[in-house]
């Protein structure tokens, strides 16, 4: 399959928010992207950034009352927010499909591998079991689990974490969707395992065209994978830009720092540059930016705008947008100064 | 699979003999002299002793246990000479109260104890899962909110409020139904079904209600798993993510509960059989226990001690059915 | 004692972890080597990382080592005591010298004792009465590692998980230890939060003097944080070496699998690099292969490897390493040269 710059995924200021005994939860607010097809689009962020909730409220998965969902998802020119859930749960399995972070929890612990593959099949196609039955082989097979007959008689519980993750890339991709949504999918994983399992997405993908929103925390995996980045903190968007950009010419001082706080296996690192503080409480949000309370640039910025306003995502070049009040200019003086990114 | 419940079989009879063995010291443990009591009134110190001969009590403790158990296999016969009384196996001894075979008497009780228990079971069990499944369905809606009402009143009911206020408005001012006289199924099935439909229902009222709890906390957990997230990922229709990997999930602890609880009812159902006028076990058991008739007390709770493992074989076999890794591991 | 004298050394430490068939007769019918004779040494105010994936045996060292755990054999020496011959009650005043931080920081506190208590522990059951009161001292300990003293009587559910492990690590210095073995203490952090503790732990370290082993999967942060690294596979030490020759030169072919498998958060570092994947997964630490414990996952494995376990050797100097074929050309030369067939499945 060929790279198109279709875009088959629009998201348009997508909020969520719960309700709670404690208020109102702000969990996503007015998160804006593209993925185009046979493209990955990793989403960065660490716990409580929003970015998992965001790819299930897409998926029509936010189930209960308490959950609010606003904005629009556009797929292959068709609106998801607001649509009739059984046409939402049509797509869901056939065209958009979802792997998740612990494959032994996210398989059922009392069917057989085979029976839950089967079931992902026959739900959207009138096909018999034996069809399906061999379906599942071919899909087991293609992921790479050695003998696949046996495999298709036995239960989760029997097969190591690379194998179950594995099984539930088969069960996602058995309906060739054209989207795949992969919440950290191999964090639960040993690293050798986890080399494995990218190898066999970046194959896939090729194979199949598949477009991927890649949910993770890990700066290695999204420099490994990833087409286009965008940065989550507190619920938003704070810097977007394709993979290279957000590594080289990072332009947002949270990417800045997360940049800065990782140890790198390949370099002898002196000291860590962490990021002060704590996350925001989604509850008590800051109405500025929400990374000022924790931003050390914050002070260069007059009139004390970024406690005051909260900045819009600006376009800074091509591609690349962020949310920060500095200038182009003063960006550019601290990433020079405290070596961040690289220099053109 | 095949060694698990052999192993089980194996258990069971272990913990059978133990009960046997506490049952039997239980007969030996009141302080009156069981061959007193079978004295009657004009008891002479001649009298009890030759009861106590007559009944083996003079014989050492382990002797009396082993003719006891014996007894229950292979019959035994009481006293000698021309003053004997045989008893057939199973032979659990000839009650204190009425001289009756206590055998005899256990067989009369014992299946309406079993009507009245499956019966009730039944309709608990459909009611109570249904709607729990309901209320958790629209959990934080009103329809879960009612539900859980229901059931909170049910529950706090107690069995012979609930047996009572039955029988009055039901026979006793609106007339629906004759008076509760127990016939078997067999000899008048239509009397038969008036005379058990109210035990049942108010025995049901308040297990359902416990059922309904139960069922719905345990679809809440299962339902917030991440498989069930899986499974409306793969655009499985809601009801059959509820039902085949929801359910199936919840099933242990309900299975749990639901074999304990139909077992506890087997070893009689004391109250609800007291109001309705019904001959079973609970009846037969408090009874004895009233007249220190020490042979029914100790069948009885032989009975029902065995009915309690047996199902706790058959919920652990259960397990293994709906859990693999219970199966393979 | 001076700097050239270990504080801590193990020797041929093994803990196995019996298997009971089931049934009346429980049967012991195997074992799961989960640390099956290794050896190390750490050195006053170092760090050793025990770095290894899961099911490797490294965290179950951490504790044999310090008999939290009871060992199955081998030899433990702690500051000139013979650690493995002592008695329980009598390790109790040793207990001093050593502490634990512990991997997760939500189960890992007591969520019904307030944080003064928690951090005071250690002065109670050491009967330890420290200048100044236990309270002071607490509150000192709790300034040091970042926490807000006033928060004295807080419990711990009012805490991020960051915070937790700051408690954690002020519970584990209160009583000043010469050594703390740190069970993979920031892989439940998030990044910019785990960045907080690893520079909090490099503080009390330069400031204590206390020795650290490291134990932890992630392989970046080991060599951040480490001065000597040890890799361990199935129960075994694979190679151990000063950080800077292990990450650079690594001669073992399991030391390579993982270092090549970790991605570089730089794309063009990341997208031009050869890599070694590994095919298969760990054995069964109940049943390891005969012969090298890798053989059934490396590339380079010959007729001697399933026949003849290798022993941890010297090659040079504070370079140890447990292979028949040691890699010589170093990280580069290595990868080129693996062929990413398996042995029992292919990736391609």
């Amino acid at each position: 399959m060929t790279q198109t710059n279709e875009v088959l995924l629009s998201v348009r200021n997508l909020s969520v928010s719960f309700t709670t005994e404690d208020g109102e939860v702000n969990a996503v607010s007015n998160v804006s992207y593209d993925v185009r097809r046979g493209q990955t689009l990793a989403i960065v962020g660490e716990s409580g950034s929003g970015k998992s909730v965001s790819s299930l409220a897409i998926m029509g998965l936010l189930s209960g009352k308490s959950a609010h969902v606003s904005g629009e998802v556009e797929f292959d020119g068709q609106q998801l927010v607001g649509a009739d859930p059984e046409d939402v749960r049509k797509l869901r399995g056939s065209r958009i499909a979802m792997i998740f972070q612990d494959p032994l929890s996210a398989l059922h612990p009392y069917y057989k591998i085979g029976d839950q593959l089967i079931e992902a099949v026959q739900v959207h196609n009138k096909v018999s079991d034996a069809d399906a039955r061999k379906r599942a082989a071919e899909m087991l097979d293609r992921v790479g689990i050695p003998s696949v007959e046996q495999r298709l008689d036995e239960y989760p519980h029997q097969l190591s974490g690379g194998m179950r993750q594995r099984v539930m890339i088969a069960m996602a991709l058995i309906n060739d969707p054209e989207l795949l949504i992969a919440d950290e999918p191999t964090t639960a994983l040993d690293v050798t395992v986890q080399a494995q399992i990218l190898d066999l997405l970046r194959d896939l993908q090729k194979e199949f065209g598949t477009a991927i929103v890649l949910i993770t925390h890990d700066l290695g995996v999204v420099a490994d994978l990833a087409d286009d980045v965008m940065v989550m903190y507190g619920g938003s968007a704070v810097e977007q830009a394709p993979v290279r950009e957000i590594f080289y010419q990072p332009q947002m001082p949270y990417t800045w720092g997360l940049l800065a706080s990782i140890p790198q296996v390949h370099v002898d690192s002196t000291r860590l540059d962490p990021i002060p503080g704590n996350p925001p409480s989604l509850i008590n949000m800051p109405t500025g930016c929400v990374f000022a309370p924790r931003c050390t640039y914050k002070n260069q910025v007059p009139n004390n705008l970024c406690a005051t306003t909260k900045p819009d995502l600006e376009t800074t070049s091509s591609g690349h947008s962020a949310r920060c009040h500095l200038t182009a200019a003063q960006r550019d003086a601290i990433r020079l100064e405290k070596n961040i990114g690289r220099s053109n | 699979m095949f060694p698990y419940i052999i192993r089980r079989l194996g258990l069971m009879v272990v913990m059978l003999t133990l009960l046997s063995i506490v049952t039997f010291l239980l007969f030996n443990a009141v302080p009156t002299d069981p061959a007193m009591l079978t004295c009657g009134k004009s008891c002479t110190p001649e009298l009890v002793a030759a009861n106590r001969i007559r009944l083996g009590l003079d014989q050492p403790l382990y002797v009396q246990y082993i003719d006891w158990i014996k007894a229950i296999f292979v019959g035994r016969t009481y006293g000698s000479g021309t003053q004997t009384f045989p008893c057939n196996a199973p032979c659990l001894g000839y009650s204190f109260r009425n001289g009756e075979e206590v055998t005899v008497m256990i067989k009369a009780a014992l299946p309406i104890t079993i009507y009245l228990a499956l019966g009730a079971f039944v309709l608990w069990m459909v009611f109570g899962i249904l709607s729990g499944i309901y209320a958790a369905k629209h959990h934080t809606e009103w329809q879960d909110r009612v539900i859980m009402g229901v059931a909170l009143v049910g529950y706090s009911l107690p069995v012979f409020f609930i047996g009572l206020v039955l029988l009055i408005f039901v026979v006793v001012r609106l007339h629906l139904l004759p008076y509760p006289d127990y016939v078997a199924p067999q000899t008048n099935p239509v009397q038969f079904l008036q005379t058990m439909i109210l035990p049942w229902i108010s025995l049901a009222i308040l297990y359902a209600a416990y059922y309904t709890r139960l069922t719905r906390s345990q679809m809440l957990e299962t339902l917030s798993e991440d498989y069930i997230r899986t499974a409306r990922a793969k655009g499985l229709p809601e009801s059959v993510v509820v039902r085949k990997h929801g359910f199936r999930a919840g099933l242990t602890p309900i299975v749990t509960s639901a074999g304990l609880d139909l077992a506890g009812l087997l070893g009689g159902a004391v109250i609800t059989e007291y109001i309705f006028s019904l001959p079973g076990l609970g009846r037969l058991s408090i009874g004895a226990v009233t007249e220190y008739d020490l042979p029914t007390i100790t069948a009885t709770v032989l009975v029902a001690a065995t009915f309690v493992i047996v199902a706790n074989l058959i919920v652990d076999m259960l397990y293994a059915a709906i859990d693999p890794r219970v199966r393979l591991s | 004692m001076s700097e050239s004298t270990p504080i801590l050394r193990v020797r041929d430490l093994q803990k196995y972890f019996p298997i009971n068939s089931r049934g009346f007769s429980r049967r012991h019918i195997g074992d799961v080597k989960a640390v099956d004779g290794i050896s190390l040494e750490v050195m006053p105010g170092e760090t050793l990382g025990l770095v290894g994936e899961s099911g490797c045996g490294k965290s179950t060292a951490g504790r044999a080592m310090l008999r939290l755990l009871e060992p199955t054999g081998g030899e433990i020496e702690f500051a000139g005591h013979d650690v493995m011959r002592m008695k329980k009650r009598d390790l109790v005043p040793l207990r001093r010298e050593m502490q634990m931080i512990f991997q997760d920081p939500y189960s890992s506190l007591n969520p019904r004792q307030t944080i003064g208590s928690i951090i005071g522990a250690p002065f109670d059951i050491q009967g330890v009465k420290p200048e100044g009161g236990v309270q002071k001292t607490v509150q000192e300990l709790m300034e040091r590692v970042g926490l807000n003293p006033e928060h004295f009587n807080r419990y711990p559910s009012e805490f991020s998980g960051g915070q937790r492990q700051r408690i954690g690590i002020a519970r584990a210095i209160a009583l000043k230890p010469k050594l703390i073995v740190c069970d993979e203490p920031v892989s439940a952090l998030d990044v910019s939060i785990q960045a907080q503790v690893l520079n909090l732990l490099e503080d009390i370290q330069d400031e204590f003097g206390i020795a650290y082993v490291f134990v932890a999967h992630d392989l970046s942060v080991v060599r951040h944080i480490s001065d000597r690294v040890a890799v361990m596979y199935l129960g075994k030490i694979m190679e151990s070496a000063p950080r800077e020759l292990l990450y650079t030169a690594p001669v073992h072919p399991y030391t390579h699998a993982l270092l090549s498998a970790v991605p570089i958060a730089d794309p063009d570092r990341e997208r031009a690099r050869e890599r070694i994947i590994l095919t298969g997964d760990l054995p069964s630490p109940s049943n390891p292969p005969a012969g090298c414990v890798f053989n059934t996952r490396c590339w380079k494995a010959q007729d001697r490897c399933f026949s003849e376990a290798p022993v941890l050797r010297e090659i040079s100097a504070g370079h140890k390493v447990a292979c028949h074929f040691p890699e010589t050309g170093g990280l580069n030369a290595a990868a080129m040269t693996a062929p990413a067939t398996g042995s029992d499945f292919s990736e391609n």
